[in-house]
């Protein structure tokens, strides 16, 4: 208690110095939380992902197709459960600032195969017997406030024109890491207009997805899949559901490694602002550790006291930059929320945050204790007067 | 004069200090007894030597060679871990400059070295207050350094310094710091602790008047301690 009282004290014997230190710190540990959990968004495809759906693309690339016809081989293999298959649509909505993710899927099987997309059944039986309906995840819906009925136009990059389409279903995330900012219309109704406009392109799908009888069989059926397609005109690569995302994510691997590499350079400023305070600190008070000295405190004691006042430094700051975090991430995540199926801040964020301040503060006070500890106590007490 | 038990043995103490590749002896053969229960003054121009060897009566500062006893313990043979809790529970220090701790009462800084000894809090409490009345501050023991005088803060560091009940008092310029009143004062205070309490008293000053105070003056000039001039106690 009165070793806390005195840190307290010591802490705040200089406010303005020490509160701009603990605003340095607040804004440092809010930034490492806002790029963590910008790092955590883009893996949060991937941890929602299921261990029993497998992804059939094309070998090649993704923006290769495959062609319609697979779905009855695929449907043989051992260990098919069941399956479905989408075509990336690529359609804006009134302006190309308005993105979101816009998908043809088989549509009956498909919601079949994603348990947690949550459809009301009145709303999923509408969806399903409008050719041109099409369903969005509540997050969307919200957006751009949307009603059940309402007509919405995308214009097709991929798919030239003009597509109408008519709001059957509002789907909401079983987790809270599903992505509620989908959009989902028919297959069947691309390809018949496709079959009409460029009938090359037609009877054809982007990805199958694929559920397993067994997750643990899981790789077992993704190398029967693709054996049954070798040599074929296109080839296949089945993955699992996780490593689809991630090869995505790893499209864009060298941003996410400048993001993780600017949260460690945040950490290694705030180590090098709390530093500064800690050395001024213990060279103004080199004295006062002569003192303790000469009345038997022993050098473990002194070393206690600096980096017990770093470490409450740092944890002050820390407290407030993660009381701040989550707001912040809300606002943030207003902004590129569009890109994230979810920006929220992960508890890993928080022990990471909390892992950082205590690094900061012991590495801020190792040269200052040293210093401390060693002085010898005829020169600290020459110090004062 | 009567010849006390000694309770502080020093015997061909040498110290120096380097600057670059220069040695500056500091302490030249110094040997010297000091009785217990006695008052000793310890005079000389600045640079002579006298906080230096206070130092190391202290255990502050270590030997270059000869031999210190205090209460029969060698003190230059004790190591650093040792030697901190040989200070805390037999030496009682006062600074010219207070040395108080700026951010604890006077009463926390009173307490300070007993936080090293096993009492309980309600233990330290007693201790404290009793150290805080013979110096007549027991009315002043919430207030902060800043918030008294010099004599005060001076009475709460000579507080400090008995509140362990040491074996010996050193007194570095205790009066340095101050008006002539409160110098005054904070002699009598020590004079009657060595009277009253019998406590062990090693004082350096450049003040005759101080000096006057002790039952015992040395003189050191150029690290070489002169000829004992004693005077009786007042």
């Amino acid at each position: 208690m009165y070793i806390l009282k005195l840190l307290l004290r010591n802490a705040f014997r200089h406010k303005l110095r020490t509160s701009l230190t603990i605003l340095s710190i607040t804004i440092a540990i809010l930034a490492f939380g806002l790029l963590r959990t910008f790092i955590s968004a883009w893996y949060a495809g991937a941890e929602a992902s299921s261990a029993s759906r497998l992804v059939t693309r094309n070998a090649i690339s993704l923006i290769f197709p495959l062609p319609l016809s697979y779905k009855d081989k695929i449907r043989q293999v051992d260990g098919v459960k069941q399956f479905a298959w989408g075509t990336w649509f690529a359609g804006i909505y009134i302006d190309e600032k308005n993105f979101f993710a816009n998908y043809a899927i088989d549509a009956k099987d498909y919601m079949a195969l994603y348990p947690e997309f949550i459809l009301p059944p009145d709303q999923k039986k509408a969806f399903l017997n409008d050719r041109k309906g099409f369903c969005a995840g509540r997050k969307l819906i919200e957006r751009y406030h949307w009603k059940i009925g309402d007509t919405v136009i995308l214009k097709g990059t991929i798919y030239p024109g003009n597509w109408e389409f008519v709001l059957r279903g509002i789907y909401h995330g079983r987790d809270e890491s599903t992505d509620e900012r989908l959009f989902f219309f028919h297959w069947d109704y691309l390809n018949e207009t496709v079959k009409k406009t460029s009938p090359r392109r037609a009877d054809q799908v982007g990805w199958y997805v694929v559920e397993v009888t067994d997750p643990n069989r899981a790789a077992e059926v993704a190398q029967a899949i693709d054996k049954t397609f070798k040599n074929s005109l296109a080839e296949t690569l089945t993955e699992t559901e996780k490593s689809f995302f991630l090869s995505f994510i790893s499209m864009v691997g060298a941003i996410i490694v400048a993001i993780q590499l600017v949260s460690f350079v945040v950490i290694i400023i705030i180590i090098a602002v709390a530093a500064n305070t800690m050395a001024m600190t213990a060279r103004e008070r080199i004295g006062e550790y002569a003192i303790f000295k000469t009345l038997g405190f022993r050098g473990w004691r002194i070393a206690g006291m600096i980096i017990g006042e770093s470490l409450l430094l740092t944890m002050i700051g820390c407290l407030f930059g993660i009381a701040l975090t989550p707001p912040a991430a809300k606002v943030f995540g207003k902004i590129v929320g569009t890109y994230f199926p979810t920006f929220r801040v992960e508890i890993e964020t928080i022990y990471m945050d909390i892992g950082a301040s205590i690094l900061v503060g012991l590495c801020a006070a190792i040269i200052p204790t040293w210093r401390a500890v060693r002085i010898r106590i005829a020169d600290g007490l020459r110090r004062i007067g | 004069m009567e010849i006390k038990t000694p309770i502080v043995e020093i015997e061909h103490v040498n110290k120096s200090y380097h600057r670059g590749t220069r040695t500056i002896p500091v302490l030249v053969d110094i040997t010297l007894d000091i009785g217990e229960g006695e008052f000793l003054a310890l005079m000389g121009p600045s640079g002579s030597g006298k906080s230096t060897l206070l130092n190391l009566i202290a255990a502050l500062d270590n030997v270059d060679s000869g031999l210190i006893r205090v209460g029969g313990i060698d003190i230059t043979k004790l190591t650093e871990t040792e030697l901190a809790a040989w200070r805390s529970v037999n030496v009682g220090f006062i600074f010219q400059f207070y040395n108080l701790i700026p951010v604890l009462t006077a009463f926390e800084n009173v307490e300070l070295p007993l936080l090293l000894t096993g009492l309980s809090r309600g233990e330290r409490r007693q201790h404290v207050e009793l150290a805080l009345q013979v110096v007549n501050l027991a009315n002043r023991m919430d207030h902060y350094p800043g918030q008294l005088s010099g004599g005060e803060q001076q009475r709460v560091a000579i507080a400090r310094a008995i509140v362990t009940d040491p074996t010996i008092l050193v007194a570095d310029e205790p009066t340095g710091d101050l008006d002539r009143v409160a110098a005054e004062e904070i002699l009598e205070l020590m004079d009657r602790l060595n009277l009253e309490s019998h406590k062990t008293i090693i004082m350096v000053t450049h003040d005759p008047r101080a000096a006057k105070k002790a039952h015992t003056i040395r003189h050191l000039d150029k690290g070489i301690l002169n000829n004992v001039h004693s005077q009786a106690a007042p």
